[in-house]
């Protein structure tokens, strides 16, 4: 991936060009910078992508599917969602990558070279949800800054790799351990190298969890790069921004981390419910932890027309954060009335759970919406308008839908 | 014989002068079409200037959007471009809808977190694009399914 390219005094002039208009401060553009309008094209080809897929942002990238295109039941790397805080890492060598376990709870700092943590720890592989905290973003009112997600920042696919509970007894870490953050090789969109994108982490207990691993496969493969070639840490079930992509460092810390995107308001909702649109104070915003239960109804695609008196089968996933997936409903009435799907189980623990269900009875000809609903083993469901509003968007877990037409 | 050798002679040096004349032409034509083409290089030490004046490029939009960024035409583009597209894209910027304040309120997190600059007397123009061009629009609890493709969905 060695597609740095360097500006002199004379192709800035070719960008302005192509621009249109000034560069303002071209004179202080960093050095390997590349402006949007020369940037790869091609997203799809660059990240083999589907082209179905849709982009939301090309600087950094960000990436959704749309709800037919995760269909499978465990979700290809075409279909899977990308997202990016910063530019992803160039230049990466695998033969010179090693993570370092450091912080204010190990008894002492160690790292360990890729080969290594390959061959001395077992390895495990899980199917794992990752879904972005801001997935649903779009349909906040009032409406939310950053990404306007809509419902494909969601995926399941196979991790390998080794726990992470594993390396930490291995390191030997000291009883006050509270959380751990993750550092990682991408790069700020400054081009500030004292500057981190982001660097998240989880409270200890989900870092020792079996399911959170340090992975080096998906789906039997090299992780993609944009997905975090060549370590990545997974954390199914929590915002996807705790599954740090790039990892080249876990700082083990006494106290909640405070790295970039961590404090303020990111990741973050209020502790207590606020009315839409209201101000709410850094200090009353909480960390997101488990993903809420949520549903997608992944077949048939919205738009189905479909003959009278012809059934319909529809199918899709399921998932709940940390919990399981116990009941799966759809309606045809705008939520008048339920009527059941199968659910499987889990193929493991954190893994989307597949639904289906055979409709036969649609009324008459016309217009209508099947909704889907799931509820959680605590007996939470989803909610059919848009949950409590947030400041900055997380966790929409509103009923998926799709249109059909009885011709 | 010795004034048809004068004559040779004046032959040759006018022939000369005329090869001479017509090289210093070509220089000259060539070194113009040079400047034409790359006008810093006349500009004494162009990194001491902020901007880089190129003249805008017409043509560049299409239906009442910027083509090459998606950016809605309108008063404050130019500032808009020059200021927003240099960390992110404008994809960021055009999927957004915010309020006056809402737009004042990204412009500080962007200077206080991710190293943006102060925006000078630009930043009324740019603001005033933004709320104009970008302004939230009232979507309610649950919007209605739009932009359906109807499809026959076979048995």
């Amino acid at each position: 991936m060695k597609r740095r390219s360097f500006i002199s005094k004379g192709t800035l002039g070719t960008f302005s060009a192509i621009l249109g208009t000034d560069i303002v401060f071209g004179n202080t553009i960093p050095l390997g910078y590349k402006p949007l309008a020369l940037q790869d094209p091609d997203p799809f080809k660059l990240f083999q992508k589907d082209s179905d897929m849709t982009v939301l942002n090309n600087k950094p990238w960000n990436i959704e599917a749309k709800a037919h295109l995760l269909d499978d039941k465990i979700t290809p790397n075409k279909f899977m969602f990308i997202r990016n805080n910063g530019l992803i890492p160039e230049n990466i060598d695998v033969n010179k990558w090693s993570l370092t376990i450091d912080g204010e709870s190990v008894q002492k700092s160690k790292t360990y070279s890729l080969s290594e943590l390959k061959s001395k720890f077992q390895q495990y592989t899980y199917q794992l949800t990752l879904e972005c905290g801001g997935n649903g973003r779009s349909e906040f009112n009032p409406p939310a800054k950053g990404n306007q997600w809509t419902i494909g920042a969601v995926s399941c696919a196979n991790w390998t790799g080794i726990r992470l509970r594993d390396v930490l007894e291995d390191v030997g870490i000291k009883n006050d351990a509270v959380y751990i953050g993750y550092h990682a090789a991408d790069i700020h969109l400054s081009r500030n190298p004292e500057k981190e994108p982001i660097s998240r982490g989880v409270p200890i207990a989900k870092a020792q969890q079996d399911e959170t691993l340090l992975a080096f496969k998906m789906n039997g493969e090299d992780i993609p790069l944009a997905h975090g070639y060549p370590l990545r840490l997974v954390s199914g079930g929590w915002p996807a921004s705790t599954s740090g992509k790039w990892v080249n460092r876990i700082s083990i810390r006494n106290k909640e981390h405070d790295g970039a995107k961590m404090t303020g308001t990111s990741y973050r909702v209020p502790c207590e419910p606020v009315a839409p649109g209201e101000k709410v104070a850094d200090e009353d915003m909480c960390i997101i932890e488990s993903m809420p239960v949520k549903s997608l109804i992944t077949y048939p695609k919205s738009g189905a027309m479909i003959k009278e008196g012809q059934s319909l089968n529809i199918r899709g996933h399921a998932w709940a954060g940390e919990l399981e997936v116990s009941k799966m409903e759809y309606s045809i009435d705008f939520g008048s009335t339920w009527n059941s799907c199968t659910i499987e189980k889990p193929v493991n623990r954190l893994a989307w759970q597949h639904f289906s269900a055979k409709i036969s009875g649609f009324p008459k000809k016309g217009y209508y919406e099947v909704w889907a609903r799931a509820t959680d083993s605590q007996g939470t469901g989803q909610p059919m308008l848009l949950p409590g509003w947030n400041p900055k968007g997380y966790l929409n877990n509103a009923c998926h839908r799709i249109a059909i037409k009885v011709v | 014989m010795s004034s048809e050798n004068e004559f040779k002679q004046q032959v040759r040096s006018l022939y000369q002068k005329l090869i001479a004349a017509f090289g210093l032409i070509a220089i000259a034509v060539f070194a113009f079409i040079y400047v034409a083409l790359n006008p810093s290089v006349l500009q004494n030490k162009p990194e001491e200037t902020a901007i880089i004046t190129i003249p805008e490029v017409e043509g560049k939009i299409e239906n009442g959007i910027h083509v090459a960024t998606g950016f809605i035409d309108g008063t404050g583009l130019t500032e808009v471009i020059q200021n927003c597209t240099n960390c992110h894209s404008a994809k960021l910027v055009t999927q957004n809808r915010m309020t006056k304040e809402g737009w004042v309120a990204t412009i500080r997190w962007m200077q206080e977190t991710q190293n943006l600059w102060d925006l000078g007397n630009q930043e009324e123009a740019i603001v005033n694009y933004l709320a104009t061009n970008y302004a939230p629009q009232k979507k309610g609890r649950r919007e209605v399914l739009t932009d359906i493709e109807w499809y026959p969905l076979e048995k």
